[in-house]
């Protein structure tokens, strides 16, 4: 196939951008509103073909494009693979609903804001698509732009506190990456992620190169101790900040991890293990805890995310396929399951203005139909069977137990306080007596966050009951991964005797 | 017989400067005349430099005067720089009141300095070059006579100025000295590692040439001399010494003291260092935008001295790349400045920004490109310039510079961000006039449109720049 798919997928929204930027509509927002909506429901359609289109038996990588960029230095190569096919999906599904969403949140500069979304896909799904060190490195960077913009211009009482401290914290941990890739290119000759996987990285190199990437992922991850810029992030954004933060962005270092980390440094990455299973842990139980004790919903559920984020890094480095595939499909559930929560705090927000638990209580009888809409993804979240969250959750658990019985223990404890705050949550909010008179007149739901909250709940059921579709994506791809992990292993293991 | 064509440029530059002088002298009010014919000459020289390209790398007068790729592009740069800069300041010229005819031909012989330096093979010529450019720059930093600031900076900036050419002097008199001749080509052929004399002579050199570039810790004249100059002048310090400095700087590391390669390394990357981290560290605490600019440029000194200190040919293309990205940020971020007009006055502290894009989207989101840019944020113009050098840095392995390096425009980035929070988060001031001169609007628009696309084909410079092999 010649039409350059992908490359139409990455710069679609950056066109209708330009238009709602050039489109002389100050007054009126509809125009604006429109353009966004079909430029990015046009994209999903696009993606979906896309998965439609997509060979699941080949291991290798499909789509590929390349051309001359830096001449000599760098190509524009991208191209995608079992693994990161279902987070472009991810990212075109999400980016509709978040433009939904904006109708009620934001009131000021609308156009700005869309303008910001839309550029902001085009830098995640090219995070994706990249097969090119540089070209990666350009699109994960370039995303801090319009990102620190939606969080300083709406958000809330710190928001330039939060935004400077999101954009120095990725920053600091991006630029070593950086000297990370160039080294590598002056070590290999080249910076093509296919060639390098083919070439294979010198293992005297492998350990500091892998540190380096290691302190960009983590910060974006985030991983304990460097998630601290994560609810503060988190508080402050508008909610579609918070959806796109907490859905997509969060992922570019999950799929960092698998693609870079164990592809490119597998030597450092089986030595370096247990290094990333006391952080997982950490992250999975500590933040669990804290979330308990927090009295802002939206913070709480920044702090889940951390929690979440800790099995994927976990259900990553176990390097079975089982903790893998999981570990992806946690990070799917993720991206829907929390978008969906940061929508629900959008929902009451928006009509009380407050963010306190204590000041909730008793919804329920005022808002049934949200009632039953935050049941449905508290339980997600928490990984009852049937909604997503248990998939990825068991299947991460299932790696780690055949790898290390001990962390596994450990982080099915973090299960447990995940159901304990997840479900005290929704408990202090829903149900019991109304004790702020206040929420009385609260209105339920309306259309559009009827919409959106619902089609998020029909896609964590859905895939809940029935993921086979996303896991027969990654299965082939993420075998070869292992098999190439582990002949890596093996040939250096061979070596060293 | 000597080739007249490849020195014509030359030529014709001081026979334009002379004519002008002349109509400026006989004939009344003529500012606006002699600066159109300035800004006309100065797209004829581009014209006769770039017709130059053809000719291979050749030597006139005895070998002192150089024509090759590296000084035929930098005076290309420098004269490109030239017209937008004499374009965009137009207007502030004329509401400052300050359009006499002497500033254009100060311009121009300041220019014809920087083009004598730029391809001076012999220290005697390099010096003569310096000294004319100097001395024209020394007059108008202190253009605005009943400005106590101005008339300060024009006077630190020759104190200082002239301490530094008296160091450079008396190290090109050592490198005369010990290695018997001022030709930079027999010089390269005479000195040896064990040459003492000759190296005290390129420590005393690099000193000088470090404060022509405002390069730590010899940057102490910049901040006053960029805040006290009217802007435009401040504009061009910012902007064409540095290329014409930094050519010099090449010229001499790798054709006179390529030999002495281990002892400059050391000296340039301490410099790099420092001015990197003083550049980022001290820009912070800054409330005028001039001054924030003046330590912002320090710093990117910094980095274009990092590709120097390589030792690489490639190390030399990145320099290159790095200040012409660096001209083209620079010119962006004084057209928006040259904006900030309300009721004949120029608006030059942070504060006056504030809000500015609920008034002024357009102008706000040029700003947002140059300060990302400069920030070294992709995909960016800045974030290439940055990448070239690094390349080069690590390439030599030397992983201290390219980590200080990157470290350092996370801290610089702190100060960009600043200004884009108080432009775009902070509360709207009252507007700023929307009537701008048709010449700085486009010099605008020119600019952040090469910052903000050039991902989209960043090979642009490289297919010139790649053809600088000097060793």
């Amino acid at each position: 196939m010649n039409f350059p798919i992908l490359s139409s997928l990455i710069i679609f929204p950056t066109v209708g951008a330009i238009f709602i930027l050039f489109g002389r509509s100050s007054s009126n927002y509809n125009a604006a509103k429109y353009i966004s909506l079909f430029v990015s429901l046009a994209n999903f359609i696009l993606s979906i073909f896309l998965w439609y289109e997509f060979d699941k038996n080949n291991s290798g990588f499909q789509f590929v494009e390349e051309r001359l960029w830096l001449e000599g230095l760098i190509n524009y190569k991208i191209g995608i693979d079992g693994i990161s096919i279902l987070f472009i999906i991810l990212t075109t599904f999400i980016t509709p609903l978040c433009i939904i969403s904006v109708n009620s949140t934001i009131k000021n500069r609308l156009k700005d804001f869309l303008i910001a979304i839309l550029v902001m896909e085009t830098m995640m799904i090219g995070v994706f698509c990249s097969l090119d060190l540089v070209i990666f490195y350009l699109f994960f960077e370039a995303g801090l732009i319009p990102m620190f913009l939606i969080i300083g211009i709406w958000g809330g009482q710190r928001r330039v506190y939060s935004a400077f401290k999101f954009f120095l914290y990725t920053l600091l941990g991006s630029v070593l990456m950086l000297v990370a890739i160039i080294s590598i290119y002056w070590i290999t000759g080249t910076t093509d992620v296919i060639k390098l996987y083919e070439l294979g990285i010198d293992a005297k190199y492998q350990h500091l190169l892998w540190l380096a990437f290691f302190s960009s992922f983590a910060v974006k991850t985030p991983m304990w101790p460097v998630h601290t810029w994560l609810p503060d992030a988190h508080v402050e954004a508008p909610t579609a900040g918070s959806v796109l933060l907490a859905a997509i962005l969060l992922k570019m270092a999950g799929y960092g991890f698998i693609r870079f980390s164990v592809g490119l440094f597998p030597i450092a990455s089986e030595y370096f293990v247990s290094f990333i299973f006391v952080l997982s842990l950490i992250a999975i139980i500590y933040t669990s805890l804290v979330a308990l004790m927090q009295e802002d919903m939206k913070k709480l559920i920044a702090y889940s995310s951390v929690a979440h984020m800790g099995f994927v890094t976990m259900g990553i480095f176990t390097m079975t396929p089982e903790g893998i595939e999981g570990s992806i499909f946690q990070m799917i559930s993720h991206g829907i399951i929390s978008a969906a929560l940061f929508l629900c705090v959008g929902v009451v927000y928006e009509r009380t203005h407050t963010r306190e638990i204590s000041k909730y209580g008793g919804i329920v009888s005022v808002m049934p139909r949200y009632a039953v809409v935050f049941m449905v993804f508290t339980l997600g979240a928490l990984g009852l069977p049937g909604t997503t969250g248990f998939i990825g959750e068991f299947l991460i658990l299932l790696g780690t137990f055949k790898v290390n019985f001990v962390v596994a223990t450990i982080a099915s404890l973090g299960v447990i306080l995940g159901a304990a705050y997840m479900l005290w949550l929704y408990r202090r909010i829903v149900f019991g007596e109304i004790t702020n008179t206040e929420l009385n007149k609260l209105v339920d739901l309306n259309k559009s966050e009827m919409t959106t909250l619902s089609i998020l709940a029909i896609a964590s059921i859905l895939f809940g009951f029935y993921p086979d579709p996303l896991l027969s994506t990654t299965t082939t791809s993420v075998e070869s991964l292992i098999e190439l992990f582990n002949s890596n292993i093996k040939l250096y293991t061979a070596s060293n005797l | 017989m000597i080739n007249f064509d490849l020195i014509f440029p030359e030529i014709f530059l001081s026979l334009v400067i002379m004519f002008l002088l002349m109509i400026g002298v006989f004939k009344k009010n003529s500012e606006r005349l002699v600066y159109n014919l300035s800004i006309i000459s100065l797209i004829i020289l581009f014209a006769l430099v770039i017709n130059l390209y053809t000719f291979e790398e050749s030597y006139i007068f005895n070998e002192s005067y150089k024509i090759d790729i590296l000084s035929l592009f930098t005076k290309s740069l420098v004269l490109i720089v030239a017209i937008f800069i004499m374009i965009s300041s137009f207007s502030y010229l004329k509401t400052q009141s300050i359009l006499k005819i002497e500033y254009p031909i100060l311009i121009l012989s300041s220019i014809l300095g920087m083009m004598v330096m730029i391809s001076s093979n012999d220290l005697i010529v390099f010096y003569l070059g310096l000294e004319l450019q100097s001395l024209a720059l020394y007059v108008l930093a202190s253009f605005k006579r009943d400005n106590i600031l101005s008339s300060e900076s024009g006077l630190k900036y020759f104190v200082l100025s002239a301490l530094s050419s008296g160091l450079l002097l008396y190290g090109c008199s050592l490198v005369y000295g010990f290695s018997g001749s001022t030709n930079f080509n027999t010089i390269s052929d005479q000195t040896f590692q064990t040459q003492y004399g000759v190296i005290f002579g390129l420590v005393f050199i690099i000193v000088g040439l470090a404060f022509k570039i405002s390069a730590v810790p010899f940057h102490m004249w910049a901040p006053d001399v960029y805040q006290g100059s009217p802007t435009s002048v401040t504009l061009f310090f910012a902007a064409l010494p540095k290329v014409a400095a930094l050519t010099v700087i090449i010229r001499f590391l790798y054709t006179p003291f390529v030999n002495l390669m281990d002892q400059w390394q050391t000296i340039l990357v301490f410099i790099s260092i420092a001015s990197m981290l003083f550049g980022a560290i001290a820009a912070i605490g800054q409330y005028n935008l001039k001054r924030l600019i003046a330590y912002s440029s320090i710093s990117h000194m910094g980095y274009a001295l990092a590709g120097l200190a390589s030792g690489t040919n490639q190390g030399i293309q990145s320099s290159i790349t790095y200040i012409s990205i660096y001209l083209v940020m620079t010119l962006a971020f004084f057209s928006c400045l040259f904006m900030l007009r309300k009721k004949s006055v120029f608006y030059e502290k942070i504060e006056d920004l504030s809000g500015l894009s609920t008034n002024h989207p357009v102008l706000s989101v040029a700003l947002l490109i140059v300060l990302f840019s400069l920030a070294g944020i992709p995909p960016l113009a800045g974030f290439f310039a940055k990448f070239y050098i690094f390349m080069a840095v690590i390439e030599q392995s030397m992983y201290f510079l390219a980590i200080v390096g990157l470290l350092s425009t996370v801290v610089a980035a702190f100060y960009y961000l600043r200004l884009i929070k108080i432009i775009y988060f902070d509360k709207p001031k009252e507007k700023f006039e929307k009537d701008h001169n048709i010449g700085l609007k486009i010099t605008l628009a020119i600019s952040t449109g090469i910052l903000g696309l050039y991902f989209i084909y960043p090979g642009l410079l490289n297919n010139i720049i790649s053809r600088i092999l000097l060793i």
